[in-house]
């Protein structure tokens, strides 16, 4: 990636409106399987979309889609930061849309 | 704009060219991942013409029923579970790839697959579409919400992609009844396909994750498909609706605002089905002869299945503010929202969906157990199930609430004493749950927490279609169960209320109630209930109501009725002739959290395979039950 920013951090950490591409996904086969189906994969690009109320679960969008996910599964989802909050860079494939719709 | 081609036939390879006759096509098998609108079209496509039956030997319900819809009765559609991927670690997907290889035993297997992706994440979503190719049939992919796509700019070239897929690609939109008549023109197509003989069926084979992704972006990235924008209404919606304050009390003001349509609008309904029955029965009634069978039929049958047939309406309403709740996505939000809760008391946030759904009925939620992995949180959610609200309950909330509530409205008319009544009724039943988890979760199981791994549908209307065949469901469960075990039990109850027979003056006389069979039951059990402020009337109506909830208000129609003294009333203005209100409260915080439910316990039983826990349960949930009845009588008798 192009990106300039190295850091490497753990999902759970990630603030919220920042995005970012997974790197490695530390969790046990059956759960890391099923993540993998909703795009938990490394290479996908990341958006952290907001808390729940209570502080946790949160809600990533990852591909499209929107999944939530407790802070200690999350914690084992690590990422490479691409982008500080609010500028989301192109999606994973084809040309991206009007943007705008972020919050 | 994407188009909308018919189907895009692709060149087919592996169609063998000897022709050996015309093939048979009988069954047709629906599949698809979770969200994809795979039930919106399985309603599409058989209408009401489905049945609901469960797998032999596991738990996992399957809707089958003929294609009727589409002119096609001859053939039987199988609607398959949700799955991402065949890979059978769960229960679901083992269930798929059996029906799909024909090894489940009393489903023929299927000649050929629908299988169904949300056109709007063509990517994640074709994962699926892999294994499912690699069992052979023939398949048709439906690349369903094309609305959807169009509004929010998205594309796909469905010819370059069945090129890449080797197998017939559509857009279509279940929701809007849009390019369906292409699925009738493959199956058409396929009933002419020359016979290739039974083709060989062989299980998929299983990659990783990583690499079917890896073929399903490639063979996107060569269809021309162009990401559709993020929903905005979605985004604004969870906005507001998980909104870190306003979230929590939306959705506390959603589930009151349930129970005030249920009673405001739910009431006046169910007088008027009530004068309809009661007016319907004495026309009844006077075609027949004086005698016992007038009796028998007007005050053993007719009153007991009318007095709780008039809930019809209010259960109606109930689930059909569920469905909404359900088909709009915003379940999925509660869910996030009360996840906080749930693991606070250590159960899985998995367990939110059972004991949700438990609310319309323990039995399904029991058996929705069965995706919690870990036994012991499995055996913890299915020892709680039943102390929700579910809708079996609902009869004698709203008899005893509208007979002994005043109907007082506070802030300006919003807020009503009776939904708060309800609502305060349902929170208590919700509390029992929660404390029993816990104190299971410190004493008698120690759970292991499994992941809570949640996907937030968009928001979406939802379809009259949809809402009126769960209602059409629900009303015909509910009419069946009057039809039988409330019938059953009211007219035994009313056989037992006038014997024994005996001779006076010549002539066999049936016994006044106070000497009959039921009378002397009656009162040899008033002591133990009669500290809790019910009278013997009530005593019967709940020792008959460990069948079932609602029987209660069959037994009470039937008992009221019988007696010469409230014969002529109505069975609310009798109740309030006959108990207090501190005792009227006391029997609806009793039927809170009583197990009074045959059918939960067989299910309990087959679920645990054991006697232990529902002989457990049931002692545990009366015990509590008589307890709280017997405080709220006290305490309330003394203060009121």
């Amino acid at each position: 990636m192009s990106s300039t920013s190295i850091a490497i951090t753990a999902l759970s950490v990630a603030k919220v409106g920042s995005a970012g591409v997974v790197e490695q996904i530390d969790l046990p086969e059956e759960v890391s399987n099923y993540l993998a189906h909703l795009g938990f994969l490394p290479g996908t690009s990341v958006e952290v979309l907001r808390r729940a109320p209570a502080g946790d679960p949160t809600v990533y969008r990852i591909d499209g889609v929107e999944v939530g996910l407790r802070n200690e599964t999350a914690r084992h989802i690590y990422l490479r930061l691409t982008s500080p909050p609010k500028t989301h860079a192109a999606p994973t494939n084809g040309s991206a849309p009007k943007n705008g719709a972020h919050r | 704009m994407s188009c909308h081609t018919a189907v895009a036939e692709p060149e087919l390879a592996q169609q063998s060219p000897e022709p050996s006759g015309v093939r048979q096509l009988r069954t047709v098998a629906l599949i698809g991942p979770p969200n994809s609108g795979k039930s919106t079209l399985f309603n599409r496509l058989t209408g009401m013409r489905q049945k609901v039956a469960n797998y032999p030997g596991v738990t996992v319900d399957y809707h089958s029923g003929k294609m009727k819809s589409i002119g096609r009765s001859d053939l039987t559609l199988i609607d398959l579970p949700g799955i991402y991927s065949l890979a059978t670690y769960s229960e679901d997907a083992r269930v798929a790839v059996e029906v799909l290889t024909g090894r489940m035993r009393g489903v023929p297997r299927p000649d050929c697959v629908l299988l169904v992706l949300d056109a709007t994440h063509i990517n994640r979503q074709l994962m699926l579409a892999a294994p499912v190719f690699s069992i052979g049939l023939p398949t048709l992919v439906l690349l369903n919400m094309s609305d959807e796509l169009d509004k929010r700019g998205g594309q796909i070239d469905t010819l370059a992609l069945a090129k890449e897929l080797g197998h017939p690609v559509a857009l279509i939109s279940a929701a809007r009844n849009k390019g369906l008549e292409v699925i009738a023109e493959f199956l058409a197509r396929e009933s002419a396909a020359p016979d290739t003989g039974s083709r060989p069926v062989q299980l998929p084979i299983l990659q990783s994750p990583a690499i079917t992704r890896g073929w399903a972006t490639q063979v996107t990235s060569r269809t021309n498909y162009i990401t559709p924008a993020t929903a905005r209404w979605t985004q604004r919606l969870d906005g507001v609706l998980l909104h870190r304050a306003a979230g929590p009390l939306i959705f506390l003001a959603v589930v009151f605002l349930v129970f005030q349509v249920v009673f405001t609008l739910g009431q006046p309904l169910s007088n008027g089905l009530g004068n309809l029955l009661t007016a319907l029965g004495a026309h009844a009634a006077g075609l027949l002869p004086d005698g016992w069978l007038r009796l028998l039929l007007r005050d053993g049958i007719w009153n007991g299945m009318q007095s709780v047939l008039v809930f019809l309406p209010q259960i109606l309403l109930l689930f059909l503010f569920i469905g909404i709740l359900e088909d709009s996505g915003y379940l999925a939000r509660a869910a996030l929202i009360a996840d906080r809760l749930m693991r606070a008391i250590g159960l899985n946030g998995k367990a939110f969906i059972p004991l949700l759904s438990a609310y319309a009925c323990a039995v399904p939620a029991i058996m929705a157990t069965r995706t919690i992995e870990n036994k012991r949180e499995r055996i913890a959610t299915i020892l709680v199930a039943p102390f929700m609200t579910c809708s079996a309950r609902l009869p004698i909330y709203t008899l005893m609430i509208a007979a002994f509530i005043p109907n007082r409205l506070f802030l300006g008319g919003i807020v009503g004493l009776r939904a708060l009544v309800m609502l305060g009724l349902y929170v208590l039943g919700f509390l029992a749950a929660l404390i029993t988890a816990k104190l299971l979760n410190s004493r008698v199981l120690k759970a292991s927490p499994a992941p809570f791994i949640l996907e937030l549908p968009q928001y979406r209307w939802p379809t009259v279609r949809s809402l009126a065949l769960r209602l059409y469901d629900r009303g015909m469960l509910f009419t069946k169960k009057v039809g039988t075990i409330i019938l059953s039990v009211s007219l035994l109850v009313w056989v037992l209320s006038v014997l024994p027979v005996h001779r006076m003056d010549g002539a066999f006389r049936l016994s006044e109630l106070t000497s009959s069979v039921v009378g002397h039951l009656g009162h040899w059990i008033e002591p133990v209930i009669r500290p809790l402020g019910f009278n013997w009337k009530i005593g019967i109506g709940l020792l008959g109501s460990i069948m079932a909830r609602e029987v209660i208000v069959g037994t009470l129609g039937t008992l009221y009725g019988v007696d010469p003294a409230t014969h002529s009333l109505a069975l609310q203005t009798a109740l309030q002739h006959d108990m207090t209100l501190a005792g009227a409260l006391a029997l609806v915080v009793f039927y809170a959290f009583a197990m009074q439910c045959m059918s939960t316990l067989a299910v309990v039983k087959r679920e645990t395979n054991s006697w232990k826990y529902p002989v457990l349960q049931f002692c545990y949930m009366t015990g509590v039950a008589y307890l709280a009845a017997l405080t709220t009588y006290q305490v309330l008798s003394r203060l009121l």
